[in-house]
């Protein structure tokens, strides 16, 4: 008899998989786990609008497709652009009694190039215009299916191919955008961050922000192998690692008001996180003490809008 | 109806109107009778007046649509293709800078095969900035695939963008089809157009179904990438399909004559039995041209005129008969395709290059930014025309109006 | 495959219609190493097969949860995260 969902405590997740097996993404991808799980918080009754990127092309390569739900892919930077026409498009044939009232998400995803950088603008016009959806950005840190390029997303000091570390240079010499901040400024409903090693705070936000009316924003750390350089079997480790050193901390903004989602006493120190990618290989003590220094600083100005706006 | 005669008559049922309209609110008129479901517009000179009449529409409950109040025209392209994709009829307008911004999506528009209808203003391209009409943004592009279709005056305005609906949807064609109109020499200007009555445009215009729309029901993916074993059957089937889509083009003018009174065809043929020359003309400037042509004519002069109506797919066998017997074919362009010469000109060789007997082919370059042409601008040309026929070119690039 | 098909075969608009039909692919010959579950330690708490990015580990009809080889890319994450350590991971066999 077919198991239709595994039990984790008090939780059941389906055994469905809406993303199917033998798709293309690389050994270890913490980006295809964050969209299989991100899939099963979904469920079927959805229509996704994929930004192109890993996303896209691991998974249909003309004639096939790994995808299990309406599926809709046509440029880079339009994402968002694309999931406003059809929410809009559903919404008005079911106010003009062409097609049955039914729930539908309307799911847009992108990698962090497609939403922080060329798909910025479609996603705040989105954001303003209030459209009834749930984006969520799949942020492996750069633009990985070119080829490891940078993004507004890459760290400061992580090596890329287009600011790769040198003699003269240690790699990213800009501080990653805050696209949460970018989007809560925006006075949508919903923001998170999630990461693929907490599975259940992934699917609740990833459900949350579906269920929310309006816009929603949930941005998830995709740890990728063959552009962090580290050995695949790590995704979920170096993900865990990610929030305990508060590199890349779980929050919510709800109507303005957050909530850390974890909060540990005391953060690890960078260095656990950033000796185990060769991105970060070149570093010297000096420069992850900086790194390390500007780590604290932002968990602070977090800490201090938690104590602030609290949920 | 023969083809090559463009009747105008009163046409219609008892209830049609004839209304005082502005291009531009001809076309929104029309995409409100089409009871249009998204419209995903940005505005831009010379298209202004179409987004805020549909706007208005909206607000008052004249029509039933959502109205997506895009922050681009690469997101307004690409919001259209998402509302299209899960079946809504949906509508948009540009012009110049605006469709070359949303050149990568009409692309994807025609080739994942959604029936957009969209009406290009035709404005200048920059650089200067020229919010003034030519044809540069409709000549740069030809390339993409949609069906497209250049009006003369407001009752086409009206006409050919309800048209494109039909068309566009038809289960055969499912492609997107482009109405171009003149940026401020129709979209700006008044004209009397009949507008039919609602229960004839239902009957041209059934309920949008699209077959392939997106639902959880029948999950499906649009959009898939092509690797290179397939790339090339995708397109081959593309141009195919477009190709084919010909027959339809013609069969759905007959069936909107049959019920508006006002039979369209694809190269309109003005004056042209025994003409020696015949100019060549695309939009609005047809109808000063056809004055000339008239005054001409009067005088014993065997003149004639073409108007190119349908530019996608070209219309090959049509434009072939209509020249036949002519002896010089003048080519009059709005636009420079740099390094080359007049876009309409270089296309219409290459589709006469094999025909025996052929006209004589020569092009003149004018129009450009809101340059008006006048009569005696198309006089001009008409002489000069024959002159460059006679003697041969002997300038770089043939031009009227531009001083120097 | 798809270097078999024409022109003619072209869907419209290049829409694939079946769902999930990328799931013939084997993505297990991309294995360099393999997975062994050793079922006297394991607990049955189903963190490998939640956290396999490729959702090749399956439930059981015995209540375990194991790799199947068609689609295993041989990754190691369901080795590493084990709490109990009752996978680990071996060379693949030359075939």
């Amino acid at each position: 008899m077919e198991t239709k969902a595994v039990r984790f405590g008090k939780k059941l997740v389906t055994t469905k998989e809406f993303l199917a097996e033998g798709h293309n993404f690389c050994t270890g991808c913490g980006e295809a786990l964050a969209i299989r799980l991100a899939m099963k918080a979904l469920g079927e009754n959805v229509v996704v609008a994929m930004a192109t990127g890993c996303d896209e092309v691991c998974t249909t390569p003309l004639p096939y497709t790994s995808w299990r739900v309406p599926w809709l892919h046509t440029l880079f930077e339009n994402a968002a652009a694309e999931i406003s026409g059809v929410e809009a498009g559903l919404k008005i044939l079911v106010k003009k009694g062409r097609m049955p009232e039914r729930d539908i998400v309307c799911v847009a995803m992108g990698g962090d190039g497609a939403t922080s950088d060329i798909g910025m603008q479609a996603l705040s016009g989105a954001f303003e215009r209030g459209h009834d959806f749930i984006y969520i950005c799949l942020d492996n840190e750069a633009y990985m299916n070119t080829g490891i390029q940078r993004s507004s997303a890459t760290p400061y000091g992580a090596s890329t191919t287009t600011a790769p570390a040198g003699k003269f240079s240690i790699g990213q010499i800009t501080r990653k955008k805050n696209m949460v901040a970018i989007a809560a400024a925006h006075g949508i409903p919903y923001v998170a961050t999630a990461c693929p090693s907490y599975r259940f705070d992934l699917m609740k936000k990833v459900k949350k922000g579906a269920e929310s009316k309006g816009p929603a924003y949930v941005h998830i750390l995709s740890p990728c192998p063959t552009g962090w350089r580290y050995s695949s079997n790590l995704t979920i480790d170096i993900g865990q690692l990610a929030v305990q050193t508060g590199i890349f901390p779980l929050y919510e903004i709800e109507g303005g008001r957050y909530r850390l989602d974890a909060d540990p006493p005391e953060l690890k120190p960078v260095e656990e996180y950033l000796k185990l990618q060769g991105r970060y290989r070149h570093l010297t003590d000096e420069q992850i003490e900086s790194i390390q220094q500007m780590v604290n600083e932002d968990y602070a100005k977090l800490k201090e809008k938690v104590a602030a706006f609290p949920m | 109806m023969p083809c090559g005669s463009y009747k105008h008559d009163g046409g219609g049922g008892k209830m049609s109107r004839r209304v005082a309209l502005e291009a531009s609110h001809a076309a929104a008129e029309a995409a409100k009778m089409a009871d249009v479901d998204v419209i995903s517009a940005y505005p831009i000179t010379p298209q202004t007046h179409i987004p805020e009449r549909l706007a208005e529409m909206v607000a008052d409950g004249e029509l039933s649509a959502a109205y997506i109040p895009v922050e681009s025209e690469h997101s307004a392209m690409s919001a259209c293709l998402g509302a299209a994709a899960v079946g809504a009829r949906t509508f948009t307008a540009t012009a110049g800078q605006g469709l070359e911004l949303m050149h990568e999506v009409v692309y994807v528009a025609s080739s994942m095969r959604y029936p957009v209808v969209m009406t290009v203003c035709n404005r200048a391209l920059s650089a200067p900035l020229s919010v003034w009409g030519d044809h540069s943004d409709a000549m740069a592009v030809r390339d993409i695939g949609w069906i497209q279709v250049f009006c003369q005056n407001n009752q086409e305005a009206f006409d050919l963008t309800l048209w494109a609906f039909r068309v566009g949807e038809d289960p055969n064609v499912l492609l997107p089809v482009m109405v171009h109109l003149d940026g401020f020499t129709l979209t700006h200007v008044t004209e009397p157009v009949i507008l039919p009555e609602q229960s004839e445009v239902d009957r041209f215009l059934p309920r949008f179904q699209y077959p392939f729309a997106l639902n959880p029901d029948k999950p499906m993916t649009h959009g898939a990438f092509g690797p290179p074993e397939i790339y090339s059957e995708t397109k081959l089937a593309q141009e195919v399909a477009f190709r084919n889509s010909k027959d339809i083009i013609l069969g759905e003018w007959k069936e909107f004559g049959d019920i508006f009174g006002r039979y369209y065809n694809p190269v309109e043929e003005y004056k042209t039995e025994n003409a020696e020359i015949l100019l060549l003309t695309m939009g609005s400037f047809t109808e000063t041209a056809k004055i000339v042509i008239d005054a001409r004519r009067d005088k014993g002069e065997a003149i004639g005129l073409m108007s190119l109506r349908l530019w996608r797919p070209f219309p090959f066998e049509e434009f072939r008969r209509a020249v036949k017997g002519s002896k010089i074919l003048i080519v009059f362009d709005r636009c420079i395709s740099f390094g080359m010469g007049g876009p309409v000109f270089s296309e219409v060789r290459s589709a006469l290059y094999d025909e025996e007997p052929r006209p004589k082919v020569v092009g003149i370059i004018g129009g450009l930014g809101g340059r008006d042409m006048a009569e005696e601008d198309f006089e001009h040309v008409i002489n000069r025309g024959r002159e460059i026929a006679e003697k041969g070119p002997e300038k770089m690039l043939e031009t009227v109006g531009i001083r120097g | 495959m798809a270097d078999k098909l024409t022109w003619r075969d072209m869907e419209v608009g290049n829409i694939v219609k079946e769902a999930g039909s990328a799931s013939f692919r084997k993505t297990g010959d991309w294995r360099t190493e393999k997975p062994i579950l050793d079922k006297e330690k394991c607990i049955k708490c189903a963190l490998c097969w939640i956290y396999c990015p490729d959702a090749a580990i399956k439930p059981s009809e015995d209540g375990y949860y194991e790799a199947d080889l068609y689609y295993c890319k041989g990754c190691g994450i369901c080795a590493s995260i084990c709490p109990v350590g009752a996978i680990s991971m071996t060379e693949e066999e030359e075939k």
